[in-house]
């Protein structure tokens, strides 16, 4: 199937307050602005309260369904740890991408003991077979003065491995976030950008 | 034509702006809520929070008679609360246009149940509408005004989660203006419910027309395709089925009460087999049943429960296996939603979870409360039942009954409840979690809140004063972040021979007020800290251990409760001093 038939699916995963929703609504309006029909599912209610979040955004020349079906997925974009592995069967097991942003947001169960964490969740999935991609996101985000635009730093990454153009994306982030906090952003989406190998073939 | 990429409930808020309605009124409930939160950016509508669905209802319903174009919203479960209304209005028809939102929530994503709404309109004799994608929930306001006002009849918009919070593209224009109507006092038609007898056959013969007119209506569709297999499908179900199955041929319902009876035997005679694809309830496929009609598939291929998607028709149509996650093989634990930071709900759960009491709880942020770490609360129903659970507790011989209710809860239905408990001779405790919001459903006002949805000032409920009116000899009202105080009320309520009422007062975190306040966060001073842990107990999000093994606050995420520091024994947590922010 050629670039322009097929129908993209990119899958965010994170905890309430990563920021997950944000950066599928840049990503959408991204894939608006390149041309495409577009859906986006969002969560509301009582998955923002520090609960798993997850959002897709579907991108092509004609869009049915909001949601991805598991293994289907271009990226599956992890915020968080737990939440790239909870999520990670969504992505295409030989030509879809995992990306993860290296962090650990231990859920309360865990604080108090009564549960592990998977630690080796990226081993786990490589073993797996898929193909992971690991950014220290939040680390970068806070060298860059906020670990808040950790989102950003992800959308940066993954923005490579979409067929819209660079342009695009920062005229949607210009677009989309407040003056205040444009230019830190703007070098956290580059950031994020240098991280990844661009589309192959 | 301009395109915008909406969310379906920004498209409902748009379509009804467009459709000239004037009056926009609901009650929160996800997936609802955004309906109304968008509708005050525009300015030729007056939007309201009521305080429950079946005022809502009630304020649209004179409003529509009144002769102005009306939108009412609200969850599934509110239409419960409005059934009252939701089932008389037909008997007497409408003037203006008038279309409520139904959002249903297959999947139960934030709701006490699934519960199909479609049944509730047959049984009132409501037509219902149901879009597809964004811009159909658009398009579908303005042609359920439409249909309202040709017919005299309150009509019913179903939407459903997944359709409520997605975006697509969506057409845009702009406004109709449409002249108000006359109200025209009519004692048979609105006053005197015995001439609602002679109102009845009128309510049989409106069905059979809209059923005629369910036959010719642009809303359902068929799109010719295999005439081997036909699907009959509607709502979000349509676009799965298009995913799935591209070449068959399909029958989109877009008005699923009354059903088009001749459409359905006509199209199920065409194809060899039908399957009817419907998420919820066999609504569609009853009556196709009913119809006699024979080559239909539907809930016992698909299921009843839970949301659709595409992976699952394609599963239950063999066209292939989804995977299912890695749970079975590593440790994926779930990631619950709990308590913010800096949530004054905290500390009453602490305080009942020490004190061993049953507790009647109720619907809101606070029923996380019944989650570990606190596991504090022992029931949840719906809306307002805290109080009358209690009091029926307390009539099979629990003791020290405690019933706790959030405020928005309390002013929607609770406040009968608490009258009849002190008719009636309860003695139990009722504490009332005075956040000043809706937080549950992202921060709505309500009338004990002290504003309107715009942001403005308004009259606010005196709660202590209500109490008192309702014969609660013992009220207190105390600070949510002061656990002496809390913990004190408390327990002097339950001492106390007859019923009381603790008011907690502490504002949401996510108040626009509380988010913009200064914060000088808190820190743990490790040359002081014991590591005795006592902070860690007070189960705040923003504490973790540090690698050195000392508790460390996210100074980003500090709230400055102060709720961690009145646990600490060496007095180690303390705010940070300017020169250390930043820090650690
Ligand atoms: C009949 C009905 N209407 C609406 C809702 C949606 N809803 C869930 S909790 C809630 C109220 C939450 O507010 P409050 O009681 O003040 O508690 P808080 O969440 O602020 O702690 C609402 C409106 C519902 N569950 N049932």
């Amino acid at each position: 199937m050629s670039e322009h038939e097929k129908t993209y699916g990119v899958l965010f995963a994170g905890v309430g307050g990563q920021g997950a929703l944000l950066a599928a609504e840049i990503t959408a309006m991204a894939a608006v602005s390149g041309g495409y029909e577009v859906k986006q599912t969002e969560v509301h209610g009582v998955s923002q309260r520090g609960g798993s979040v997850e959002t897709h955004v579907r991108f092509g020349k004609t869009v049915w369904s909001p949601v991805i079906t598991p293994g289907r997925a271009d990226l599956v974009v992890g915020l968080e740890k737990l939440e790239a592995l909870r999520f990670a069967h969504f992505a295409h097991q030989s030509q879809g991408t995992i990306l993860v942003n290296d962090h650990e947001i231990l859920p309360g169960s865990v604080t108090n003991a009564a549960e592990t964490y998977p630690h080796e969740a990226l081993t786990f999935l490589n073993d797996k077979g898929y193909r992971v991609i690991t950014i220290p996101a939040s680390e970068m985000a806070r060298d860059l003065g906020d670990g808040r635009m950790a989102n950003v730093v992800m959308l940066g990454a993954m923005s490579n491995l979409l067929p819209i153009e660079e342009k695009v994306w920062l005229d949607t982030l210009r677009k989309r976030i407040p003056e205040k906090y444009r230019q830190p952003n703007l070098k956290a989406f580059e950031a994020g950008r240098k991280m990844s190998d661009p589309p192959k073939g | 034509m301009k395109k915008e990429l909406l969310l379906g409930n920004h498209a409902i808020a748009r379509g009804a702006w467009e459709a000239g309605v004037e009056f926009a009124v609901g009650y929160p409930g996800t997936p609802s809520t955004e309906i109304l939160e968008t509708l005050t950016q525009f300015p030729d509508v007056h939007a309201q929070w009521a305080a429950n669905e079946k005022v809502a209802f009630e304020e649209g319903m004179g409003a529509a008679i009144g002769g102005v174009r009306v939108l009412v919203t609200m969850k599934h479960v509110g239409l419960n609360v409005a059934a009252d209304p939701f089932m008389v209005f037909p008997y007497a028809g409408t003037n203006a246009g008038f279309v409520v939102i139904s959002a249903d929530d297959p999947g139960m994503h934030s709701s006490q149940n699934e519960q199909d709404n479609r049944y509730l309109a047959r049984v009132a004799k409501v037509p219902v509408l149901e879009p597809s994608d964004c811009q159909e929930c658009k398009d579908f306001v303005r042609a359920g005004l439409e249909l309202s006002e040709k017919f005299g009849v309150p009509v019913m918009l179903r939407t459903t989660t997944r359709l409520a919070h997605h975006k697509s593209l969506v057409e845009i224009g702009d406004r109709t203006t449409v002249p108000k109507r006359e109200f025209v006092p009519d004692a048979k038609r609105f006053s005197v419910p015995i001439y609602r007898r002679l109102l009845r056959p009128k309510v049989e013969q409106r069905l059979e027309q809209l059923r005629a007119y369910a036959e010719e209506t642009p809303l359902n569709r068929i799109e010719e395709g295999d005439p081997m297999i036909g699907v009959v499908t509607n709502g979000i179900s349509y676009q799965y089925v298009k995913e799935v199955m591209p070449q068959a041929s399909i029958l989109r319902l877009g008005m699923t009460h009354p059903l088009p009876r001749d459409l359905l035997v006509d199209f199920c005679a065409k194809h060899g087999k039908v399957y009817v694809v419907e998420e919820g309830e066999p609504f569609i496929e009853e009556h196709m049943l009913a119809l006699g009609i024979p080559n239909i598939e539907g809930k016992q291929r698909f299921g009843v429960i839970g949301e659709y998607s595409p992976g699952r028709l394609a599963a239950a149509l063999g066209l292939g296996e989804v995977p299912e996650g890695f749970a079975s093989e590593i440790n994926i634990m779930p990631r619950p939603p709990m308590f913010c930071v800096g949530c004054g709900h905290r500390t009453v759960f602490s305080a009942l979870r020490q004190m061993r009491v049953t507790v009647s709880g109720d619907i809101g942020c606070y029923t996380m409360g019944a989650l570990p770490p606190f596991e504090a609360s022992h029931t949840t129903f719906c809306m307002g039942a805290s109080i009358g659970v209690a009091v029926g507790l307390e009539r099979a011989g629990e003791e020290r009954v405690v019933a706790v209710i959030g405020d928005s809860t309390f002013v929607h239905a609770g406040m009968p409840s608490l009258v009849d408990s002190v008719y009636n001779r309860s003695k139990l405790t009722l504490i009332i979690l005075d956040n000043s919001t809706t937080g549950m459903t992202g921060g709505q006002p309500h009338p004990a809140s002290g504003k309107d949805i715009y942001g403005g000032h308004a009259p606010r409920l005196n709660l202590v004063a209500l109490c008192n009116a309702a014969g609660v000899e013992h009220v207190s009202r105390v600070d949510a972040w002061n656990r002496k105080q809390v913990f004190g009320a408390i327990r002097e309520a339950l001492e106390f021979d007859g019923p009381s009422v603790v008011i907690v007062h502490g504002p949401c975190q996510r108040i626009p007020e509380m988010k913009q306040r200064e914060i000088i966060p808190f820190f743990v001073e490790e040359e002081l800290c014991t590591q005795c842990e006592a902070c860690l107990k007070v189960f705040c999000p923003a504490i973790t251990l540090n690698a050195r093994g000392f508790p460390e606050i996210h100074p980003a995420e500090c709230t400055a409760c102060t709720l961690c520091a009145q646990v600490c024994p060496p007095e180690a947590i303390i705010p940070l001093p300017p020169d250390r922010s930043g820090t650690p």
